[in-house]
């Protein structure tokens, strides 16, 4: 194994931008007191509950947790494809809500959303061309078909489908789920955008793609200033692709933990966080033999519409202390060097 | 794993193609329809046109002369055979082309607009549905002494859209929830792009297989009208030969057979072609019956 | 350059609970071609271990999972090899010459399979309960009282942590997919089988169901002793629930050794490769190497090696010669490390791939 291990002090500084504060100016995509509901027949389920999050130009924000804790829903708000029950989103500091229909075309080109699977998002009938120039044609940003192919060559190119001539007239089910999913990502590009966000993109990857994925990605972050919302459970892929940004981990609709990414991934701090870290598979059989795990007194998410009272994860923390835990709701604040929501280790 | 999943054909032609020669059934149908098609329409130009009444050979037998015999006028049964399948066919192809035009339209946009407009849209349809077919061409053929083929078929083709309709817009509602929709939609690249270039598209094979047999019902519908009187012609067509056949009691004497049956035939044979083609084609360009 | 003991021609192992000898597993595609998925794949499983199949989708691991118990879509069939299998009675079976009612009692009594999809493998209008009495029903001889079979069905939902009063009335839908996955494992272990095949078990998982899982299935292989063979792509799957792993590539073994073997001394550049591309989430921060392409189609292979053409140390003769699966070091019971690569030698002596 060849070791390429870079020290964490030779890594470019987290510097200001990627601290969390919200309340700077320069996000270009901000979620403020966002909660989304959810109406169903056993009651309404709050998804989101009260979330702030920024997005800045060229960083990384990566949104970590288990499935049901409200990532996808919240970068569903942030895409402008649900409207928050309650709460803000804003980009380039005007409010989606409040937009005109020229601001909101502009909003929904310049904010990107990339799924999951590359075999649903692609149009099974539609070839590579088709798909990724549909916009650029749309929105006339190119004058003729020449134009359009030359054009779609060079995003093709620039996400690594090289050469870009043997795929342009290939249909979906021709290509393999790792280049399906750089069409995908072409076809966001098309569109120049300022945000991508990124919704477990590289989660139905081999993990022999999933890192190239992520270098092209990397490539569009800091080679175009792309900012990203990455959304993803593994938080090996958080690590890599947000080293330079920040992490926020999400718990049953609310922030539980957000910092750099450093911070949160190498020395976790919230209970619920040192339960992810240490539950991650290692490729390293002895240290997956001599790691420290983090025993969860229950190993199943409480149900959404019958909460706990006090703080969400206490039924299931190791640190659970009696008094203020079941009863009161912690609040997320500065704690240490990170925003922490934690009645135990919060605050110190 | 990738092994058990087949790749589909290159696009709609491509997996129609696959679907009526794969498998035996598929491409006796083909076959079927093709010969009923080239009887009718290569037919007429072998054949002596003019057919002349020949009062000496009424309900004459079959011979070299007449394959078929003669019917009640004298007439060669076998030409009639051939200049009569033109008529009914055309009006069933056109027919099925003004339903399945009218339907995927309405159907997609009440199915991806919904809303208001598609509530009205559905209250025209449960009106359309309630017209009594029979009635209404009772009342126009009273109205029109003559209707031309065209006529007909715009006629069929407006009353019998809804069914197709209805199914159509509940495919679109599930087609509207797939990603690739929703990726258009954050694009940006306007409704009826969507609609048109995005997701029916998808349906095309389910729209293929609706327009053969949209055209086998309007066949039996044109045929049953020429039956029940309902439509005057004087033009030679299938329907109307047994029509005829029955008006002059040909069902009484065994001589008249051919030309009672010969029709019959005819349709019966376009008709199991065209359904025996559907149903291999439906395998092939249906994803959920084609992975068994 | 000796050959791996477990080569095709070897007899069967003296106390092997599976012998896999030279099996090829290929599917029909049309009415006269077939493609072959697996190719001479040859190991010797011993009572109470435990091996990962790794590598990329596609390479074959879940089709030779499947073709170890004959559980192939229909259009697929073990086409050469043998499959021997050692039953609790002391004799040796070939799984491929089972008849139809021998193999079904062979299945779960034996060796019994966890799927993929955890709720494919339920029928959905049936509740836990009816799959657990089915299962009994079905596999074991003799007929035993309801209560009886009952309540060992609840123990069983107790050994994998599950409640039993609250799952066995469930449907299956109304669980969560970790309690599925679990459910299903309970159910595999309910006729007590010497070996479980495991396929991608957490694949779809939460991560810390997937711990919660992990654990249990060490934990449960100390009590029971059942062997298991797992298949996934998640390394860390195979670090840490395997005694031994077996790479896949192209249908083929290519590389084969304990755990420590791969992940510490990989000898083929293409086990190395797959480490590498897993971004660690402990330490500083490593840039994991990325490994471009993806494997040749089964039906196109290359004449040589088949990794060759993404080999970033192949030379001209990778692509001419096929190389064979050598044993580098020899171990008893299966343990041996061997790996398929002309230059596995070059390369440890170029530091490449580390011993």
């Amino acid at each position: 194994m060849i070791d390429r291990t870079v020290p964490a002090d030779q890594q470019p500084a987290p510097g200001p931008p990627s601290a969390p504060d919200p309340g700077t100016g320069d996000a270009v995509l901000s979620l403020r007191g966002v909660h989304q509901v959810f109406p169903t027949p056993r009651g309404d389920v709050s998804a989101v509950s009260g979330i702030d999050l920024d997005v800045r130009p060229g960083r990384v924000l990566c949104l970590v947790g288990e499935s049901g804790c409200g990532k996808t829903t919240s970068a569903r708000v942030a895409a402008g494809l649900a409207a928050p029950t309650r709460g803000s989103v804003s980009f380039r500091s005007g409010d989606v809500a409040a937009m005109d229909g020229k601001e909101r075309a502009r909003f929904r080109r310049s904010v990107q959303y990339i799924h999951q699977d590359p075999y649903a998002s692609l149009n099974p009938v539609r070839t590579v061309y088709s798909t990724v120039s549909a916009g650029l044609r749309r929105h006339k940003l190119v004058r003729d078909r020449r134009e359009a192919r030359r054009a779609t060559a060079e995003l093709l190119e620039r996400v690594d489908l090289t050469p870009a001539g043997d795929y342009l007239d290939k249909y979906p089910h021709q290509m393999s789920g790792g280049q399906r999913q750089r069409v995908a990502i072409a076809r966001a590009l098309a569109m120049e955008p300022e945000v991508i966000i990124a919704d477990e993109s590289t989660s139905m990857l081999d993990v022999s793609i999933r890192v190239s994925l992520l270098n092209t990605l990397g490539g569009l972050r800091d080679e175009l200033g792309v900012g990203f919302l990455f959304i993803t459970h593994d938080l090996a892929v958080a690590k890599y692709f947000a080293w330079d940004g920040e992490i926020a981990v999400m718990y049953l609709g609310r922030i539980v933990e957000h910092g750099s990414t450093p911070r949160v991934v190498n020395d976790p701090r919230h209970p619920y966080t040192r339960a992810l870290v240490s539950a991650v598979c290692e490729p390293d059989p002895d240290l997956a033999r001599t790691r420290d795990r983090v025993r969860l007194r229950g190993a199943d998410i409480p149900d959404l519409t019958d909460l706990p009272p006090g703080c969400d994860f206490h039924p299931r923390c190791p640190l659970y202390e009696q008094g203020d835990c079941d009863t009161v709701r912690p609040p997320l604040v500065p704690g240490h060097d990170r925003l922490l929501a934690c009645h135990v280790v919060g605050g110190g | 794993m990738t092994a058990t999943t087949t790749a589909p054909a290159a696009g709609v032609w491509g997996a129609i193609w696959q679907g009526v020669t794969r498998s035996t059934s598929g491409f006796v149908g083909l076959c079927l329809v093709l010969s009923v098609l080239a009887f009718s329409f290569v037919g007429p130009f072998l054949v002596d046109s003019h057919n002349p009444t020949d009062v000496t050979s009424i309900w004459g037998p079959i011979s070299a002369e007449h394959w078929l015999g003669t019917n009640h006028e004298g007439k060669d049964t076998f030409v009639q055979l051939v200049l009569g399948g033109r008529e009914p066919i055309w009006v069933g192809f056109v027919a099925a082309l003004i339903t399945v035009a009218i339907a995927v339209v309405l159907g997609g946009v009440a199915g991806y607009v919904r809303g208001r407009v598609d509530h009205f849209l559905l209250q025209v349809t449960d009106i359309t549905m309630t017209i009594p077919f029979i009635v209404l061409m009772l009342v126009i053929a009273s109205f029109y002494r003559t209707a031309s083929p065209l006529t007909v078929s715009l006629i069929i083709g407006l009353v019998t859209w809804p069914y197709l309709m209805r199914s159509i817009r509940a495919q679109v509602l599930t087609l509207k929830e797939r990603e690739f929709v929703e990726a258009a939609r954050i694009q940006d690249l306007g409704t009826a792009r969507i609609l048109f270039v995005e997701v029916l598209p998808n349906m095309a094979g389910y729209v293929f297989i609706n327009f053969i047999i949209a055209v086998t019902n309007a066949i039996y519908a044109v045929v049953g009208m020429y039956l029940l009187g309902l439509l005057p012609s004087t033009a030679d067509n299938w329907g109307l030969m047994i029509q005829q056949a029955w008006d002059n009691n040909a069902f009484l004497l065994p001589r008249a057979a051919p030309f009672l049956i010969a029709p019959m035939v005819m349709i019966m044979l376009f008709q199991i072609g065209l359904v025996t083609m559907t149903r291999s084609l439906e395998q092939a360009l249906n994803p959920r019956l084609r992975d068994r | 350059m000796s050959h791996v003991t477990d080569h095709p021609a070897a007899p069967p192992a003296e106390r092997a609970l599976l012998s896999v000898r030279g099996v090829d597993v290929g599917y029909r595609t049309g009415r006269r071609s077939r493609v072959t998925a697996v190719r001479d794949v040859s190991f010797d499983l011993y009572p109470g271990q435990s091996m990962a199949l790794v590598g990329e989708s596609g390479c074959g691991k879940t089709t030779l999972g499947l073709g170890l118990l004959r559980l192939l879509p229909r259009n697929g069939v073990v086409s050469a090899g043998e499959i021997l299998f050692r039953r609790k009675d002391g004799r040796l079976v070939d799984v491929r010459s089972l008849a139809r009612e021998e193999l079904r009692r062979f299945r779960w009594s034996e060796a019994a399979m966890v799927f993929q999809g955890a709720m494919n493998a339920f029928n959905p209008v049936l509740r836990v309960r009816d799959h657990f009495l089915d299962t009994f029903r079905a596999h074991a001889g003799g007929r035993r009282p309801r209560a009886q079979l009952l309540e060992h069905s609840a123990e069983l939902l107790r050994m994998v942590r599950l409640d039993p009063v609250r799952v066995l009335d469930s449907f299956p839908h109304e669980l969560s997919g970790g309690m599925r996955q679990r459910t299903l494992i309970a159910l595999a272990l309910a006729l007590e089988p010497q070996l479980l095949i495991l396929d991608e078990p957490t694949t779809a998982l939460d991560i810390l169901t997937q711990r919660s899982i992990v654990e249990r299935l060490a934990e449960l292989r100390e009590e029971l002793r059942f062997a298991m063979v797992f298949i996934t792509h998640d390394l860390g799957l195979a670090a840490e629930l395997a005694d031994r792993v077996g790479t896949m590539y192209a249908g083929r073994m290519v590389e084969t050794g304990t755990t420590r073997d791969i992940f510490h001394r990989a000898r083929h550049p293409y086990t190395s490769a797959l480490i590498n591309s897993v971004p660690p989430v402990t330490g500083d921060l490593r840039i994991p190497e990325s490994l471009p392409g993806g494997p040749p189609g089964i039906g196109a292979l290359p004449p040589g090696c088949s990794f060759a053409p993404r080999c970033a140390h192949a030379v001209d003769r990778c692509a001419s010669t096929r190389p064979a699966l050598d044993v580098l070091r020899t171990r008893p019971e299966g343990m041996s490390h061997a790996a398929a690569c002309l230059r596995s030698h070059e390369l440890f002596a170029e530091g490449v791939t580390r011993d």
